[in-house]
């Protein structure tokens, strides 16, 4: 069994882009949640972090757009951002090709993937590592599904590809973190863009903390568009991980509004076994 | 209907050096290898943020647009609100308004 960590955690932007206008103690608070989960995650002794995330055009666009895409490089770089606006340095992070390969083999036997050896990290991969693996030195193999805009994968396929992968990394000799990161409601890049439905996101959590896959797949894309914005498409990054860890329960480490980061900032811890 | 292709400019513009020191040296040669209308050249060139976020654009492009041409975060918010108010609502795509939507 090589999964030894799962966890999801939010992304955006403004976290650390804009540190300096959020309310202190809402964002000092998160920042320790961080905190947290990097330590949870060096306990874990992982040789690998597999980061589920949501990409937003920095690699594929609309004239070849893949469902999932799994990197196969032998280093990534990022951020694509302005290292001022995102306020993280351009930095290398180490891929883990190798494995790669053989996650990505296993997982077509049951989902169609893409693969790329050559991928450019956003903040969507970036944020999350400029907290938890600051000093970039753990290998990273991305993920991305497509949340942007339709046609969109369908869910139940983003829980399936999170099953396969489970599966991939318990055939792996290595030790597998993965981390899925996106938003739940959020209106990113709009006028709205700060608006956040809080009920909508604590139910959601509810189900995925309890690992309900009926009720998590049974969000409909039309009603959590209206509900939750067109950032809500990215619970496809938090459906893969609750297909990772079936049937397991997780724990909310954080989770508050905080407006001018444009998310309801998140921070959930899952068991990888049903017996944890 | 270019949108696309306001979209592939910008997508690029944002992901490919190249690309960037041909906008910086010459826009308008740039410009001229996209099929864009003269509403769009416009939009692109000035630019009209609140234009091209009412013609659809999507904002994890725009943003990166804004902020390359200078426009601070609530500046970048506002000019989306002042090109709703300018220009109507978004014409299409994922901005569309839900009380607008078919």
């Amino acid at each position: 069994m090589s999964l030894v960590f799962a966890a999801v955690c939010s992304h955006a932007p403004g976290i650390t882009g804009r540190r300096e206008r959020a309310d202190p103690a809402l964002r000092d608070a998160f920042y320790a949640s961080y905190e947290r989960l990097r330590l949870a995650l060096e306990a874990s002794k992982p040789d690998v972090l597999v980061v589920v995330g949501a990409e937003h055009f920095a690699n594929f666009f609309m004239n070849n757009m893949p469902a999932i895409c799994v990197g196969m490089a032998e280093h990534y770089e990022g951020p694509i951002e302005d290292e001022a606006w995102l306020a993280i340095k351009h930095t290398r992070v180490p891929g883990a090709p190798g494995l790669s390969m053989r996650l990505i083999q296993e997982v077509m036997n049951d989902i169609d993937l893409a693969y790329a050896q050559e991928w450019k990290f956003d903040h969507g991969i970036m944020v999350p590592l400029s907290f938890l693996t600051p000093r970039y030195d753990l290998p990273v193999i991305p993920v991305n599904i497509n949340c942007q805009g339709p046609p969109l994968i369908p869910l139940k396929r983003c829980y399936q590809f999170g099953r396969a992968l489970r599966r991939a990394c318990d055939l792996a000799p290595e030790r597998i973190a993965v981390i899925g990161t996106g938003g739940i409601s959020h209106w990113p890049c709009t006028p709205d863009s700060g608006k956040i439905n809080e009920r909508w996101d604590r139910e959601f959590l509810d189900h995925f903390l309890n690992n309900r896959r009926g009720p998590l797949l049974a969000y409909d894309d039309e009603a959590t568009w209206r509900d939750a914005g067109q950032g809500g498409f990215e619970i496809r990054t938090f459906i893969a991980i609750a297909g990772a860890v079936e049937k397991c329960a997780g724990e909310l480490w954080y989770y508050a509004p905080i407006p001018i980061f444009a998310v309801g900032c998140t921070i959930a811890v899952m068991n990888v076994h049903p017996n944890y | 209907m270019s949108l696309y292709y306001v979209q592939k400019l910008l997508f690029q513009l944002n992901r490919d050096p190249s690309v960037r020191r041909r906008y910086d040296e010459n826009v308008e040669n740039l410009l001229a290898d996209y099929e864009l209308t003269e509403e769009e050249r416009r939009a692109i060139r000035e630019p009209d943020i609140g234009l091209l976020y009412v013609m659809g654009v999507n904002g994890q492009l725009l943003m990166h647009y804004a902020a390359m041409r200078g426009f601070e975060w609530n500046a970048y918010i506002d000019a989306m609100r002042e090109g709703e108010r300018k220009y109507g609502p978004v014409r299409v795509g994922l901005y569309t308004r839900a009380d607008q939507r078919p």
